[in-house]
């Protein structure tokens, strides 16, 4: 016990930093990637053949895009990155410059995982709601991302976990962060009980992560009572 | 009412084009009860949804109530297909909303308040006997209560029509006669012209007083329901009569069936 005190006296705050770094990092990345994620997704399902608005051409093209942003890994992102990174928070360091590359990196993982959850709504519901007068701005609302809600909880949730990994890698390049931390005081400086500090703590969000996903999507659910 | 004139749909699949319907014509009246007979594959769904259009016919026009609506886009297109309710075999109900929620849906849909929309959805749920699952998800209802529901959800926005696509192919004989029952009762209490799809003589007899036999995308004929299954003129009406007849004559007097019953 009289070990886990000091280790908290000595570790506890640079812990408890890098526990916040990481957190905000992967949720403020994940807001972005929705923010822009969605729209695709739901751009990919619509202009889909057989979709509301078939459109070969911009399906092809922004299926492309999403693969080619698949594509690279993202180590080489965050690099390829910092000029337009400079460019849009004025730095290539830290935590709000960390938020870019990850964004960006999530952006068409995002796209392709809402794309997957919309085209799992029965065409029949699309259909009943078109028989009854409905847009396409109110098909898309009220009856693609409604009835898929759960699906796209648990959605979030692979997308959350995915890049709190991909944060890890960011603290390489300064961001902070338990991967930072885990890096520099547990592998640079053989500080075993740091590297295990942050590992636990690494499991204990992405545990806590995928309940409270998994404890939503059951609650929004409405198929299976 | 409804007037399908000269009516042709061809798809143009990766193996060919494809005739769903050939030069149907067709005229429906106010009040009737009009069903759309044939075999699988025949038309019979392509041509109900170039009713409300789900279908865009490659020639031909729908005219209803005088005004041509082939060419209809956009709004007009809304507002048409507001006005005509349609129910599906499958009932594609929003499996996400409630009962209530789902009544409510095509009124959402035309920016109708809240509380207006729940009050005519009550309203409609008595109607079909379901007053007290207002709160129910569909997932907990029977399938004779879900097509209660989307009937419900088709008469939100008063149709003067209900299009009914093999409304009760997944449903037992019972709750196919009481669903048939009140398509009946919606049809002569609210004035409300039903065209049913359906590939069964049986439930043509029970509900229509019109049908019309489609064979390979064509109108093989149409007329009083009584007339055309007693005396059908076309090859087409005639095997499936024949068809129904045979059926009916092994349930009664297939000798498995007999030994069964003693």
């Amino acid at each position: 016990m009289e070990s886990i005190a000091s280790f908290l006296d000595q570790y506890g705050a640079l812990m408890a930093q890098g526990t916040v770094d990481s957190v905000v990092m992967t949720a403020l990345s994940t807001a972005f990637a929705y923010a822009l994620g969605i729209p695709l997704g739901v751009l990919l399902v619509l202009t889909a053949p057989g979709g509301l608005h078939p459109h070969r051409v911009l399906n092809a093209v922004v299926g492309w895009l999403v693969n080619i942003g698949r594509s690279i890994p993202f180590i080489i992102l965050i690099v390829f990155m910092i000029p337009a990174t400079r460019a849009i928070v004025g730095t290539s360091l830290g935590v709000a410059a960390a938020i870019v590359p990850l964004s960006a990196a999530a952006v068409p993982f995002v796209a392709r995982m809402v794309e997957q959850s919309l085209s799992e709504v029965d065409e029949g519901l699309v259909e009943a709601a078109s028989s009854f007068g409905a847009s396409t701005a109110q098909t898309v609302f009220k009856v693609l991302l409604a009835e898929s809600a759960p699906s796209l909880i648990r959605g979030l949730s692979i997308t959350f976990i995915t890049l709190f990994g991909f944060v890890a890698m960011a603290g390489t390049v300064g961001a902070g962060g338990l991967g930072d931390i885990a890096i520099r005081y547990g592998y640079q400086r053989y500080q075993d009980d740091v590297m295990i500090a942050a590992i636990v703590l690494c499991i204990v969000i992405v545990q806590l992560a995928q309940s409270l996903a998994s404890a939503a999507a059951r609650r929004t659910d409405h198929r299976l009572r | 009412m409804i007037h399908l004139k000269n009516l042709s749909k061809t798809y143009e699949g990766r193996s060919g084009t494809h005739d769903a319907l050939r030069d149907v014509t067709l005229h429906i009246e106010r009040g009737d009860v009009f069903g759309i007979i044939g075999q699988s594959g025949a038309g019979k769904s392509t041509l109900v949804r170039c009713i409300n259009l789900l279908e865009r016919p490659t020639s031909g026009s729908v005219v209803i109530d005088g005004v041509d609506v082939t060419v209809y886009e956009g709004k007009d297109l809304r507002v048409l297909r507001s006005k005509i309710g349609m129910i599906f075999q499958g009932f594609s109900l929003f499996q996400q909303r409630d009962v209530l929620g789902n009544v409510t849906f095509p009124l959402e849909l035309r920016g109708v308040s809240k509380a207006d929309a729940r009050a005519r959805a009550r309203d409609l749920l008595s109607l079909v006997g379901l007053a007290d699952k207002a709160d129910f998800y569909p997932s907990q209802l029977s399938g004779g209560q879900q097509q209660r529901v989307a009937i419900a959800r088709a008469l939100a926005n008063d149709p003067k029509i209900l299009l009914c696509d093999e409304a009760t192919s997944a449903l037992d004989t019972l709750t196919t006669h009481a669903i048939l029952g009140l398509l009946r009762d919606i049809n002569e209490q609210l004035g409300v012209t039903v065209v049913v799809i359906t590939h069964s003589l049986s439930v043509a007899r029970q509900v229509c007083n019109k049908v019309a036999v489609v064979d390979r995308g064509r109108l093989a004929e149409a007329g009083f329901v009584e007339d055309v299954l007693a005396a059908p003129r076309s090859e087409a009406a005639r095997l499936l009569v024949e068809a129904d007849g045979v059926i009916g004559f092994r349930h009664a007097d297939s000798p498995v069936i007999a030994k069964k019953a003693v």
